[in-house]
């Protein structure tokens, strides 16, 4: 078989001859432990009150009461079918083929997770009132990341171009997306947090994109160019490497105090200019120096990666500074940078949350809100918008990576393992 | 052509080039020789302006080049590196169009150059002149290395240790292209090497420097026989003087005009084959010793008999 050797490269221990996607299996393994011992759902008589854990083979199937009676056997083939699939998918001798149905399995899997999880709330919340909060358990999250695991997983194997991954990863979110706008979920915890929190949310995720931004920028405006110099100056490079990193190691609801008092100060001492020790400037500020690492470093280190007997040539040849940089040095550091600028769009999203404890708001705010008052949807209501935003901008910068690694290098192939 | 007025360049304590004055003709390969921080690297490097001096000056045709754009300079000169150096996101085609890109040529123009020097480096244009750098041999990257530096038809070929990375086999080959090449063209090439014998094989003229100073420069033959100090002896290597000066000269320049005795017609290597007139005498010598005659045939490239190569006749001076 012609696939057999490229499949023992990408595993290094060779996996039995029947097994040709282990990662698969270990997956649906972990799964079927999670689904018997973990709560899928947690009932609760309001929002105040700790909920009481139902497992999936606890859930109430079959019953047809109501609107929601047929989700409650749909749901159940759309569960247990993929999960039977994905374990076919693990064993179809055509590679490709099982990669395929891998993932579309895996994304229908997570997505009747998901419905299923709809109707037994509507199901459960419908006979005893409205207070009644039925919410996502632990089980869910492990068997939806798992799902989403598996998806990913295959979707890697398949090894498509740049483009057409990143169209297959939206395309394999698009049901969940279905789900959610359908209203067949609205019943969940969650959706009813969110249809409370309506406009407080919409802000919130507005606000959060403001901070990131306001950090972002600065970040790159003056990383970029101190990445640049410190490439030109190797002696430069280590004091301002060493700097930031000094930086990197306070952590950072520290740095955001640190920087109230002197913002404080400034704001009283030249009161015309807006500045202030709380809101949207010291998060911003804060984010930025923290962003400064990985963008300098990044900087540096794609231009250091550059043969010297490049630039030797490029120089001996003729071409003008100005002209080696645009044509020899920027587009083979570009693949570096924007992995860089990955690293840091997703680690000042994520850090972004922690700038609503001095005040400048975003999806910070609610988590705290929610930390403060024990809502544990309206902490998700937070993290998930957060979590879904660094997924996509990862997955976004990451196709960039490979298209600007493609003009470098036109026939490799993209690594088997992420 | 070029020349060199009492250059000196220090890189910190190191004295690289300590008044080094020298004139490098035009027209001809000259060498650049010497051990590792010698100072041949640098003063390759000061002739495009790569490196400038601390003192002295560097004339091309008469005129001090630091008065001379440097990127101007150097678009008018080959530049070919060791490891090739190749832009590795750029085809071989691209690559080798560097140059004439940046004089403004035409696309036309450059396509036909392209091809050109494609198969006058034994690379067959058709397969080679869209691949990338690294689906290319070692060897193959030296060739669109030094197509490269040729493309625009610079007068002046500067070369860096090109054949140094190569094995044998590939080494000796892009020396015959280059020797080629240079008799067509008749372009100015400076060679660094640290390889005496491809000094001695390339080179019409060889300029041996030590510790950032001219020991001695002059055709190779001279250096051979006349050193100009124990220094340059001791690196030309004293116990091998007699052969490198054999590997100098050919065949043809010791020939003994007259039937080809015993030449047999076949290739093998058997104890009676012909050998080359164009063959260098350090081989045949080889040759004789391995078969162990004192006497070889010799034929024209067409296998025509043309005399014998006696070896009595090797202890004779030079013609």
């Amino acid at each position: 078989m012609a696939t057999a050797p490229a499949l023992a490269l990408a595993h290094p221990p060779p996996a039995p001859r029947w097994l040709h996607n282990p990662v698969l299996v270990l997956l649906l393994a972990v799964g079927a432990v999670v689904a018997g011992s973990a709560a899928f759902l947690s009932v609760a008589p309001n929002r105040l009150l700790s909920g009481q854990g139902l497992r999936l083979a606890q859930l109430q199937l079959g019953s047809t009461a109501g609107w929601a009676g047929w989700a409650n056997v749909w749901p159940l083939t759309t569960v247990l079918l993929p999960t039977a699939l994905l374990a076919l998918a693990a064993l179809l001798p055509q590679r490709r083929r099982g990669d395929a149905l891998a993932a579309l399995v895996a994304a229908t899997l997570l997505a009747g997770l998901l419905a299923l999880a709809g109707a037994q709330a509507r199901q459960l919340a419908g006979g005893q009132g409205a207070l009644t909060r039925v919410s996502l358990g632990a089980g869910f999250w492990c068997l939806a990341t798992l799902a989403g695991l598996a998806a990913s997983n295959a979707l890697q194997r398949l090894r498509l171009g740049p483009v057409a991954h990143l169209l297959a990863q939206a395309a394999l979110w698009l049901p969940v997306l279905l789900l959610l706008r359908s209203g067949a979920l609205d019943a969940l915890s969650l959706l009813q947090e969110f249809s409370n929190k309506q406009e407080v949310f919409g802000a919130a995720c507005l606000r959060h994109g403001q901070i990131v931004l306001a950090a972002l920028g600065p970040a790159l405006l003056l990383g970029a160019p101190l990445g640049l110099a410190a490439a030109r100056r190797p002696a430069l490079a280590r004091p301002v490497l060493a700097l930031l990193g000094a930086v990197q190691t306070v952590p950072s609801i520290a740095l955001f105090g640190l920087l109230i008092a002197p913002l404080a100060w400034a704001g009283s001492r030249w009161p015309g200019w807006g500045l202030q020790g709380i809101g949207l400037l010291p998060a911003a500020m804060a984010l930025a120096l923290y962003a400064l690492l990985p963008i300098v470093h990044g900087v540096l280190a794609g231009l250091q990666q550059v043969p010297a007997a490049v630039l030797d040539a490029a120089t001996g040849l003729g071409l003008s500074p100005r002209q080696r940089f645009y044509q020899v040095q920027l587009p083979l550091a570009l693949p570096v940078w924007l992995s860089a600028l990955r690293v840091t769009l997703v680690q000042t999203v994520g850090l972004a949350v922690v700038a609503a404890l001095i005040g400048a708001g975003g999806l910070g705010a609610l988590v705290f809100q929610g930390l403060a008052s024990s809502a544990l949807d309206l902490v998700l209501l937070g993290v998930l918008p957060v979590v879904a935003l660094a997924l996509a901008l990862d997955n976004c910068l990451r196709a960039l990576t490979r298209v600007a690694s493609l003009a470098v290098r036109p026939d490799t192939q993209p690594a088997a393992t992420p | 052509m070029i020349s060199l007025q009492s250059v000196s360049k220090a890189y910190g304590a190191v004295r690289a080039l300590d008044a080094v004055s020298l004139t490098l003709p035009r027209g001809q390969i000259t060498a650049l020789i010497g051990a590792s921080g010698s100072g041949k690297s640098t003063l390759l490097r000061l002739i495009n302006r790569l490196v400038l001096p601390d003192s002295g000056q560097v004339l091309l045709k008469g005129q001090d080049i630091s008065s001379l754009a440097p990127e101007a300079l150097r678009r008018h000169m080959g530049y070919v590196i060791q490891s090739g150096g190749l832009f590795p996101h750029w085809t071989v085609a691209r690559n080798i169009g560097t140059v004439p890109r940046l004089l403004g040529w035409s696309a036309g123009q450059i396509d036909a150059r392209v091809d050109e020097l494609l198969a006058l480096l034994g690379l067959a244009p058709s397969v080679y002149r869209q691949r990338h750098p690294h689906q290319l041999s070692g060897g193959q990257q030296q060739r669109v290395g030094v197509a490269r530096a040729l493309a625009a038809r610079p007068e002046i070929l500067l070369m860096d240790e090109p054949f140094g990375a190569l094995d044998p086999l590939t080494r000796s080959a892009l020396q015959a292209a280059l020797l080629r090449i240079q008799h067509h063209s008749g372009q100015t090439v400076v060679l660094v090497t640290h390889d005496i014998d491809e000094a001695l094989h390339l080179a019409h003229h060889v300029v041996l420097l030590g510790h950032g100073r001219l020991l001695q420069a002059g055709p190779p033959a001279q250096l051979l026989r006349q050193p100009a100090s124990p220094a340059v002896a001791d690196f030309l290597g004293n116990a091998h003087t007699g052969l490198r000066l054999l590997a100098l000269q050919t065949v043809a320049d010791r020939l003994r005009p007259g039937p080809a005795a015993g030449a047999a017609a076949s290739s093998a290597n058997s104890a009676n084959t012909a050998i080359s007139a164009s063959l260098n005498l350090r081989d045949a010598l080889s040759l004789a010793l391995a078969r162990q005659v004192d006497q070889l045939p010799v034929v024209d490239p067409h296998g025509r008999p043309l005399g014998m190569l006696h070896l009595a006749d090797l202890l004779r001076p030079a013609p």
